[in-house]
């Protein structure tokens, strides 16, 4: 403990000096939280809020815009860009990812003073990933070649469906010509660096007709595709068209069983499924989107943006921060605060570890020991879980495997990570009270 | 034959002043001619509290003011419900012919769910005033509680009320009063308790028609205690009726049935407050505090005699015999203890419900209460809830059945051949009995006959025989069914009342017990019995209710990553199943940034509910799926 102690840089002396002053305790439990692994570097999102269109499935944060504000918003989110930076105090900046939204609507100089602010702070290095999510319509795809010029290296293409009828009730505003044509034109951009977004468990769907679509998608695409189940989500235009059925979404047992025939098709044409929606060839898998898999710090830019990072200059530990939602008066905050964030929750020892655990088990590998190491000094993964009896018998199972690499799901396990996760989440639980249990019963001195 | 209103004067303030006087009332001055201890007795809202209000209002105990609305009903589920659950008393003075006469009024509660209450109550009386509503009519519960004096010998004037009513149509009345009855309708008294129109010939019919009570002074102390109270700083505050004899302040009394002597420090009478007196007479009715501190010291139907002149107790009073069962637990376990002293607070007033510690594996510790009857329990748990603030989980109601057995081992255990099964757990194996016996009542239903078709076909479908049907006027009939008790404790009667648009009224009485081919029922989570699900079923009814168990169960269960079999099962056959089909995925599309702080929300949530799940086997079952297939359904 006390290594862990003397390593944290001269600003956090302050804090030592606290602990020696009596909360030592409350001092020991942050400390594995307090200075998380590679604090010195994080990945960036930028939020594009702004649609032309809302999708009928859709309830992200995102506006039809009321006006011309593409400057303003440019201005904002390089100045928000500044802001954050400085507070983490990283000195490299790994991936960016502009999201939204709908990011492809905004002006490629935007993209490019964006970088351009992060380049002057950090150090952006020529090969970091810079991902720009596109809907493929035609006035997006004309403007792809000065996306790249601006600096971007990585298109992800919102395809959704090969098929115009689902787009239409989808309420997306492209046809299969449009994505085929943008794909295309991305992939000769960056070629191995083009990602395609599908959606299954459409209204109507059925399997046979989902088997012949993926088929098709497979042999326009690139080495990237992202899978994902349309969810019914409340307050949609989707919602209330199912509850008053107009229209009808297909049965759980059907949305299995498109999963697990996905998986199985795009493991034979060797694209490996390195996360529970993300699959990839020739190791094009996404370094922004395994940042967030692997627990690694991101800086969230943009009207109701998130970010986990340590703010060097406000506090000690890593905070959950949530920028303001609303465009517009997020724009204000900036222009007024210079900042737009709304909201800090600080992540204690067990929050962290919480998310390492429901994160890198998304992942394929799973969670390492070594990766678990960084978060929790302490205790390791036997340690924590084989306690359990309950966790034991989905080993048994074969719905989880912990050997000596690591946790992971198996690939059965992967379709029901989210009934695993509460039993793992109770047992790292108790196991962190019983810890804190123990501290507390310890003399003082022996802590030190 | 139309009687002419007599008036008379009833300025009792000369003698006896009102209620804000503390003069001591002179109580050797009512010999037992003067004196008349009556009930009121009706169907619920037939006017019996806006009666009494008036008759105290008149001899003067409360003043005459708007705001005497059923001044004898002291709880809030009581003006409510326009019920009467705790019986109270009034002492009246009346001016008769130059004399002041005693009018004792025992307010009796207003269903036969009391009727033990009723019993106490009419016990010391020597008549009632049985009121009808004038626009209603005769309702079951007016025929259940006409039997209930009628068997006391007690003479009844019936009143009929709410004559001021647009569509009171009191002759139709008093010819089913007399039909079903056999009282001549000349005797009947028509009223408006509301505007108080013809209520001082209630009064003077009483002092006419009532017989005094026929106790001797002279003859040594005796008195019945009918009620009892529990007062936080002085104890036990008993009402007694004096058979006979006289009691001062300072004597020392024995209760007969505990053998235990106190000392009286109050004694006096209810006007319905407590008014402290000297001395009570032979015939006279008041309260008496004697150091009792806790209501098991004042068992209603027990006799308190002198010291130093022991008599025969008087003959008791049928103990409160609990039909209907209900498990109540808190609804979290945190609240136990609240729950626990709000039990014991309600149960120090309300001797008649029977309390054992229970505990459930799904819903904790709790307790498995006895009551009267439905209503009884109704009024029970709004209590709980209005008075205390206590949030609970009431279990679907039961009935005790009983078992005659057969195995000499189980005799020898119980010491007795009939042993009476309240929990199913205790259900002894059919290779171990002779039979099994259910309890029966008898139920009334009065209705207009229009809907006595409708009326019988569900009566047949709950296993009910129809005794006798009698028409009491030209619209409407009176039906006696006799109904096994478990048929009508959970939804009969709003089933009887939305059937007949309300207009059917229902009331039963206990009829004993009689065999029945009663069954365990066990309810299987893939094979693995449930044991707060079991149930004692007829077997007739065995396939419906264990189907209705399975399908709320299915629905109460969520999906988990195996099928589960949802069973009723009688010994190994199975009756009813249900599948809950496995989960075939259950994992969260897209998560990246953004998303994590509400997956995790969603996840923490999750991992707190599955702290709370009960374990069947494999199986994790919600305490909310336990809440949602045991309790009542909400009406």
């Amino acid at each position: 403990m006390l290594k862990t102690l003397l390593s944290v840089s001269g600003g956090h002396v302050l804090f030592v000096a606290r602990c020696f002053s009596g909360e030592v305790i409350c001092g020991v439990n942050k400390l594995a939280g307090l200075s998380p692994p590679l604090s010195t570097e994080a990945s960036l999102y930028v939020h594009w809020p702004y649609c032309l269109r809302r999708c009928s499935y859709c309830n992200f944060n995102k506006y039809i815009p009321r006006s011309d504000n593409q400057d303003v918003m440019s201005e904002c989110l390089q100045r928000e860009t500044e802001t954050l930076l400085r507070l983490s105090q990283v000195s490299r900046v790994t991936s960016v990812f502009f999201g939204g939204g709908t990011p492809s609507l905004a002006r490629p100089s935007t993209i490019a003073a964006i970088l351009e602010t992060v380049a002057r702070h950090v150090a952006l290095s020529e090969d970091a990933e810079i991902t720009l999510e596109v809907n493929p319509t035609p006035i997006g795809s004309s403007k792809l070649q000065d996306f790249f010029h601006a600096g971007v290296n990585r298109f992800s293409i919102g395809v959704q469906s090969l098929c115009d009828e689902d787009l239409k009730v989808l309420g997306r505003d492209h046809n299969s010509k449009h994505a085929v044509e943008t794909v295309a034109e991305a992939r000769g951009l960056c070629p191995g660096k083009v990602s395609v977004d599908i959606m299954f468990g459409r209204p109507s769907q059925g399997v046979a007709s989902w088997e012949l679509e993926l088929e098709e998608l497979l042999s326009l695409c690139d080495d990237h595709i992202s899978l994902y189940q349309l969810t019914l989500e409340r307050g949609t235009q989707l919602f209330s068209q199912v509850q008053t059925r107009q229209l009808s979404m297909p049965s759980d047992d059907i949305t299995a069983l498109m999963y697990e025939t996905a998986r199985k098709i795009l493991q034979k044409r060797s694209y490996i499924q390195y996360e529970v929606s993300n699959f990839a060839r020739n190791g094009a898998i996404s370094q922004h989107n395994m940042s967030y898999w692997n627990s690694s710090q991101y800086i969230g830019v943009g009207p109701g943006a998130h970010g986990r990072f340590t703010p060097h200059g406000e506090g000690v530990c890593r905070e959950a921060r949530t920028q303001t939602l609303e465009p517009d008066v997020w724009v204000r905050e900036v222009q007024l605060r210079g900042h737009g964030t709304r909201r800090r929750i600080p992540l204690g020892h067990l929050g962290l570890l919480e998310e390492v655990l429901v994160m890198g088990l998304r992942l394929i590998d799973g969670i390492t020991h070594q990766h678990w190491q960084l978060f929790s000094p302490g205790a390791d993964l036997h340690h924590i879980l084989t306690s359990s009896a309950e966790f034991r018998d989905l080993q048994q199972k074969e719905l989880l495997i912990l050997d000596n690499r690591g946790l992971r799901c198996s690939w059965k396990g992967l379709a029901y990570l989210d009934c695993l996760l509460p039993t793992l989440l109770l047992q790292l639980e108790s196991h962190i009270n019983q810890e804190q249990e123990q501290a507390r019963n310890t003399p003082r001195e022996t802590t030190l | 034959m139309k009687r002419a209103p007599i008036y008379c004067t009833h300025n009792t303030n000369n003698m006896f002043s009102t209620q804000t006087d503390k003069e001591n009332f002179d109580m050797s001055k009512f010999p037992v001619e003067r004196i008349r201890n009556f009930s009121i007795i009706a169907h619920i809202d037939h006017g019996k509290s806006t009666l009494a209000d008036r008759l105290l209002e008149m001899t003067g105990a409360i003043s005459k003011t708007e705001k005497n609305r059923q001044v004898l009903d002291k709880l809030q589920v009581e003006r409510e419900r326009g019920i009467t659950v705790k019986a109270q008393t009034a002492s009246l003075f009346y001016q008769y012919q130059g004399e002041t006469y005693l009018l004792n009024l025992i307010d009796t509660p207003g269903h036969v769910d009391f009727s033990y209450e009723v019993s106490r109550s009419i016990s010391a009386c020597q008549g009632v005033l049985l009121i009808v509503d004038a626009n209603q009519g005769i309702q079951a519960q007016t025929v259940a509680n006409f039997y209930l004096a009628f068997e006391a010998q007690l003479t009844i004037i019936p009143v009929i009320n709410k004559i001021d009513l647009k569509n009171a149509d009191p002759e139709r009345v008093e010819n089913q009063i007399e039909k079903v009855f056999d009282i001549p309708k000349e005797e009947c008294i028509r009223i408006s308790a509301k505007l108080g129109t013809n209520v001082e010939q209630v009064l003077l019919e009483v002092v006419k028609r009532l017989p005094p009570p026929s106790f001797n002074r002279a003859a040594p102390f005796r008195a019945l205690v009918f009620d009892s109270n529990f007062d936080h700083y002085r104890g036990v505050v008993a009402n007694v009726a004096l058979f006979g004899g006289c009691l001062s302040k300072g004597d020392r009394i024995v209760s007969a049935y505990l053998g235990k002597s106190y000392e009286v420090n109050e004694l006096g009478l209810l006007r319905p407050d407590e008014h402290p007196t000297e001395k009570l007479f032979a015939g006279q009715v008041g309260y008496v505090i004697a150091g009792m501190k806790e209501v098991k010291e004042a068992q209603i139907g027990d006799t308190l005699y002198h010291q130093k002149h022991p008599v025969e107790a008087l003959p008791g009073f049928k103990p409160a015999k609990a039909m209907v069962f209900a498990g109540m637990y808190p609804m979290d376990q945190s609240d136990y203890s609240i729950l626990r002293s709000a039990v014991e607070k309600l149960t120090l007033n309300d001797s008649s419900v029977t309390v054992q510690r229970d505990s459930s594996m799904a819903l904790g510790a709790g307790w498995r209460l006895g009551f009267l009857g439905l209503l009884h329990m109704e009024v029970f748990n709004q209590r709980l809830e209005q008075e205390y603030n206590a949030s609970v989980i009431v279990t679907a109601p039961t009935v005790p059945y009983k078992a005659i057995l057969s195995s000499p081992r189980l005799i020898k255990e119980h010491g007795r051949e009939e042993i009476t099964i309240v929990n199913p757990a205790q259900f002894p194996d059919r290779t171990l009995v002779r039979e099994y016996l259910e309890p029966m009542v008898t139920g009334t239903i009065i209705t207009p006959d229009e809907y006595v078709g409708k009326i019988m076909s569900v009566c047949l479908n709950r296993r009910a025989v129809q005794k006798n049907m009698i028409y009491i006027d030209d619209r409407r009939v009176m039906m006696k069914y006799l109904f096994p008790l478990n048929e009508i404790v959970v939804d009969f009667y709003d089933h009887l009342k939305s059937m007949s648009s309300g207009y059917a009224s229902f009331d039963y009485e206990d009829a004993g017990y009689q065999a029945a081919d009663v069954v365990k029922m066990d309810i299987l989570l893939n094979g693995k019995p449930v044991e707060e699900l079991t149930t004692i079923v007829h077997k007739d009814r065995a396939y419906s209710a264990g189907k209705a168990m399975c399908e709320r169960l299915q629905d109460a269960i969520p999906r988990q990553m195996f099928e589960i079999a949802v069973q009723a099962a009688i010994g190994n056959k199975v009756i009813a199943r249900e599948t809950i089909k496995a989960y075939k995925k259950n994992v969260l599309a897209k998560c990246y940034g953004g998303d994590i702080t509400r997956k995790m929300k969603l996840l923490k949530k999750q991992a707190e509910g599955k702290k709370k799940m009960r374990y069947i086997g494999t199986v994790q079952v919600p305490k909310d799926a336990f809440i949602n297939v045991l309790k009542r359904k909400d009406k």
